[in-house]
């Protein structure tokens, strides 16, 4: 369903594998391979979100439960911020899996080039992926801050007046999803390394010796050649963005008031205040939603490599 | 929901996400070495929230040399939402401390004490509760908590200083209030009239949640009816709380970076006379005298001004409980009593006066110490002249989540006071139905 | 002509990479050297005075010494589980890649869905009490090895497609059963891989805190991000030590990345070479 990281199978070794009857298949690579990770995932995973689906139609106070049906649905589609925490879901998700398809395969070709100081900086774009998201986002609110952060700081030297950056309505949402590709671009850029250096060389010298432009190999070969790893960098950031609350609840939690809260949110507000059936039923509905989106567009990014 | 376990809430965003249940170092590995062979161990979880770590610790020491069988080993917990979670989590699931540490009124009801928490109403000290303390740690069936800690007030802490050098008097209704902030900002010379800390967005329901005891007044039936379906904040009394808020925001009173503002902050400014007013809890004094202690004795208090001076009165929150869960048993029910009880002794109140800065009048058997701070003169008068309610939080189990998201969008001009109440009514809607209330 | 290009491009992306990159880490380590006051402050600038030693003995001692004893916490929990999720990981991928079976499309499903659906807490606690693995190290061990498993499965998956199948059959001649041909040939290959899965979920299950919180709560537990509790006191201000856990507590992932950074991106071109 999801494409391969690294590099891309070759058509040439799967017909020739196809020969091999499925019943040395089957004696070579033994189905109970799978039973270890099955039995965690099922009794760590499957099962409680089996669970959860039954919790998410009953009132549930931890003490005991009641149940009521779909009610928890109707109730959670009539939050009143609900909407808006929708529009956020999908623009936060959009913007940063964006930023950081174009930002990390923009730094992935710079970083695989001769560049001056090329390790130096492959290791910390990664930096920031090793530092928590508490950390973070404590570290970001001191920098922002409106007054005496350093950014406004030294904007103020250059005669601009700063942002309020979380603590501005238009603007809480962007800055967050901004520290957000800050922090992951690291991952995407690692994804987008090893896909080009799976290339093989030869192609960049063929064009070269055809007197291809940096920019026509770029278009022609890598950008082609690399959607194996584009695919994985939509795929994880996305499914990230689309549920993400952490870094959201870390720095604005969710606000100011309401302008910066995604579905995400609005379920741990709801979970936070004890109203434990409800934020299940929305853990349901964010699961719908980011089936939805996820499952065209995965579609759409394996058909794609096929077409190639 | 406001009071001082309550006080993490927002502030701890970044690591609310995480929310720690955070040892306190009980090496229980040493504990239980031959030398004190059939000791009874109980443990005590206390809140993250300053000065509650270090009056737990003293509490269990002095218990432990008056007891020298008993050892209290004392544990963590965050405050805010992610600790009512830990402590619902942890109840249902049968694996609470021995004694603990939490709210009384509607979030003490909504663990379902009669069936998860141990009946006190035996014990000796509970014949010395005030009677307001007493509703707000029993059911029906059974008195469960012993208050630690002090009662406080919610309303306008002020600057005594900044009153004197303008020349003010304490207002006794809204305009009066009004009048006194555009003095304030046309002489004060950079001094905020009215401080607010959206930092952390708890400390921005102060207007409508300390005008409650104001509501009361003009309609005292208000609590029963609310619960009940029948009242609303997107009526008047109560929505004046929320118009005040705005009207205070409209006419520019506030501290230029309120947006970012922290409640340390807000404490500082109030203690150092950068601002005049912060309507706040009477607890921020525990902070101040943490931070700036010198500033403690210019503070001063008074109620939210009502409409009219007849209907302005202060809102009271009681104290916090220590209790024991049902889960505990046979000897260490018997330390956990004997500890609850050592709580509000002679000992254990020296012990809260010393560290847990009382900031209104206590609950029970303990007395305020001769050097209690200046605005505890000015609560204590509210109380003496009967003008004090508890906070809505004691009298309906009724309170939406999104509040303190409301005041703040009121506060910062996002949404108009109509709009905020109404908004707030329905947030209210959603939790009612799910606490399965009648009439919702 | 060119050189001077390289130089030049190198140049401007350091210096940004100055700004961007590690201007947050300095302002990290310049808080966490001041002195209370100075900290509080939150300003990008040298200590005032220099309170670096003193801060790093405080944090240490905090509270019996809970920092360290997090970090031995968050040591276990994060090899053990790092073990258990890539062992697993590599063998759901492996067979998944090579075997074309109807259990695929089903297998691929749950992958994806251990991808998006965000785990429940309650009823996991429930299940864990269930098996007496609640508040136990075991417990939430196998709990984040679980949660790991299906990102280490995409990435495993994707690289066995770059090992020639021909090994496979090369060892199966040479007499190897279906374990030694895994644990013996294919495992040792998928090295490159493995080192990534290792840096990632590593820093991942390190740095995690929601999962510990509600499934390892109790004293003798603690783990390092929960450690960021005992400094966020808001009655005084303790951003110097605040920010000195937070630096200590980014120390392993960065030693763990610097190590193994080189071989991150040569293994993966040598993959490359392979397929």
């Amino acid at each position: 369903m999801l494409a391969p990281v690294t590099t891309e199978v070759r058509p040439g070794r799967r017909r020739r594998t196809a020969g091999s009857t499925s019943a040395t298949q089957r004696s070579i690579y033994p189905s109970w391979f799978y039973l270890p990770a099955a039995a965690l995932y099922l009794v760590f995973f499957a099962v409680p979100t089996f669970a959860s689906f039954y919790f998410s139609l009953t009132r549930w106070t931890l003490f005991d439960t009641e149940f009521i049906g779909l009610e928890n649905y109707v109730q959670f589609f009539s939050e009143p911020q609900l909407l808006q925490g929708f529009v956020n879901t999908l623009v936060y998700g959009f913007v940063t899996s964006g930023a950081k398809v174009v930002l990390g395969l923009a730094l992935a070709v710079l970083l695989t080039s001769q560049l001056v100081g090329r390790g130096y900086l492959r290791s910390v774009v990664f930096f920031p992926v090793l530092v928590s998201t508490i950390g973070v986002g404590i570290t970001f609110k001191a920098l922002l801050d409106p007054f005496d952060g350093v950014v406004n700081t030294m904007l103020a030297a250059f005669g601009i007046d700063g942002p309020g950056w979380f603590t501005d309505p238009d603007q809480a949402l962007l800055t967050i999803a901004a520290v957000d590709v800050w922090k992951g671009l690291g991952i995407a850029t690692l994804i987008y390394i090893a896909g080009i250096v799976a290339i093989p060389q030869e192609y960049y010298e063929a064009a070269r010796v055809d007197g291809a432009s940096r920019w026509q190999q770029f278009r022609s070969i890598t950008l082609p050649l690399v959607q194996p790893a584009t695919a994985t960098v939509i795929i994880l950031s996305l499914i990230g963005g689309l549920r993400s609350f952490d870094l959201i609840w870390a720095t604005t939690g969710g606000g100011p008031g309401f302008t910066s809260d995604v579905i995400g949110s609005v379920i741990y507000k709801q979970y936070q205040a004890g109203f434990y059936g409800l934020s299940t039923a929305g853990n349901v509905i964010l699961f719908l939603v980011v089936t939805a989106v996820m499952v065209p567009i995965s579609i759409l990014l394996n058909r794609k490599e096929v077409d190639r | 929901m406001m009071s001082p376990a309550d006080r993490e809430r927002s502030t701890r965003r970044h690591v609310a996400v995480a929310a720690a249940a955070v040892p306190l170092l009980v090496l229980a590995g040493c504990s239980s070495s031959a030398a004190d062979g059939g000791a009874t161990e109980i443990t005590f979880l206390t809140s993250n929230d300053a000065p509650n770590p270090e009056t737990a610790e003293a509490l269990a020491e002095a218990f432990e040399a008056e007891n020298p069988d008993v050892r209290v080993d004392v544990e963590i917990r965050p405050g805010g939402a992610e600790g009512d979670n830990l402590v619902k989590t942890r109840l249902s699931t049968g694996e609470m401390a021995d004694v603990f540490y939490y709210n009384s009124g509607s979030l003490l009801q909504a663990l379902n004490p009669d069936s998860s928490l141990v009946d006190l109403s035996d014990q000796e000290w509970v014949g010395s509760l005030t009677e307001e303390f007493v509703p707000v740690v029993s059911t029906e069936d059974g008195t469960y908590g012993a208050p630690l800690g002090a009662a406080f007030a919610g309303g306008v802490v002020y600057n005594r200083s900044v009153y004197e050098e303008l020349g003010l008097t304490v207002p006794q209704t809204w305009d009066e209030f009004m009048a006194n902030n555009e003095k304030i900002a046309t002489e004060g010379e950079g001094i905020a009239p009215v401080i607010q800390t959206y930092g952390e967005t708890w400390t921005s329901q102060l207007f409508v949640l300390g005008d409650f005891a104001n509501v009361l007044a003009v309609d005292p039936e208000w609590a029963e009816q609310y619960t009940a379906h029948q009242r609303s904040y997107a009526e008047e009394p109560a929505l004046l709380g929320f118009q005040h808020q705005q009207e205070v925001a409209e006419a520019g009173y506030f501290n230029e970076d309120f947006p970012s503002a922290t409640f340390p902050d807000g404490a500082r400014m109030i203690a150092e006379g950068e601002g005049a007013h912060y309507p706040m809890l009477s607890s921020v004094v525990q902070t101040i005298m943490q931070n700036t202690p010198d500033g403690v004795d210019d503070l001063g208090f008074f109620a939210l001004p009502a409409a009219e001076a007849e209907h302005t009165q202060a809102t009271i929150w009681q104290p916090n409980a220590v209790y024991v869960p049902a889960s505990t048993e046979g000897a260490e029910l018997e330390a956990a009593k004997a500890f609850v009880a050592f709580v509000n002794s002679a000992a254990g109140c020296d012990i809260q006066n010393e560290l847990l800065v009382p900031a209104g009048p206590y609950a029970g058997t303990c007395d305020l110490p001769d050097d209690a701070p200046p605005l505890l003169d000015d609560i204590q008068a509210y109380v003496d002249d009967g003008r004090t309610a508890n906070a809505l939080e004691f009298l309906s189990p009724v309170k939406g989540p999104n509040l303190e998201k409301v005041t703040v969008e009121v506060g910062s001009g996002i949404r108009s006071a109509e709009d905020a109440a109404a908004f707030y009514d329905q947030d209210v809607e959603s939790q009612a139905k799910q606490l399965g209330l009648e009439g919702w | 002509m060119r050189r001077a290009g390289s130089w030049i491009a190198g140049l401007v992306a350091v210096l940004a990479s100055v700004v961007v990159f590690l201007v947050p880490f300095v302002f990290i380590f310049l808080t966490a050297a001041k002195d209370p006051a100075d900290a509080s402050r939150l300003e990008f600038s040298w200590p005032r005075s220099w309170a670096f030693g003193e801060n790093l003995t405080e944090v240490l001692t905090t509270r019996d010494g809970i920092v360290v004893r997090a970090f031995v916490n968050s040591a276990v929990l994060t090899v053990v589980s790092v073990v258990i999720m890539v062992i697993l990981a590599a063998m759901v991928g492996y067979l998944l890649q090579r075997r074309r079976s109807r259990l695929n499309p089903i297998v691929n499903f749950f992958v994806l869905a251990g991808l998006i659906v965000p785990p429940a807490v309650v009823p996991t606690i429930w299940v864990l009490q269930r098996l007496g693995l609640f508040k136990t190290m075991p417990g939430l061990i196998l709990i984040e090895a679980t949660f790991g498993l299906s990102f280490c499965i995409l990435l495993f998956r994707a690289f066995v497609a770059t090992i020639p199948r021909e090994l496979d059959e090369a060892a199966i001649i040479d007499g190897a059963g279906p374990l030694r041909l895994f644990f013996a040939v294919i495992l040792p290959l998928l090295r490159p891989v493995i080192i990534t899965v290792v840096v990632v979920q590593a820093v991942t299950v390190f740095n995690d805190f929601t999962n510990p919180l509600y499934f390892l709560p109790g004293d003798e537990n603690a783990t390092v991000q929960l450690t960021l509790y005992n400094f966020q006191s808001q009655m005084v201000s303790q951003f110097n030590l605040l920010f000195m856990d937070i630096l200590l507590i980014t120390i392993p992932p960065l030693v763990m990345y610097i190590f193994f950074n080189r071989q991150i991106v040569a293994g993966m071109t040598s993959g490359a070479v392979k397929g």
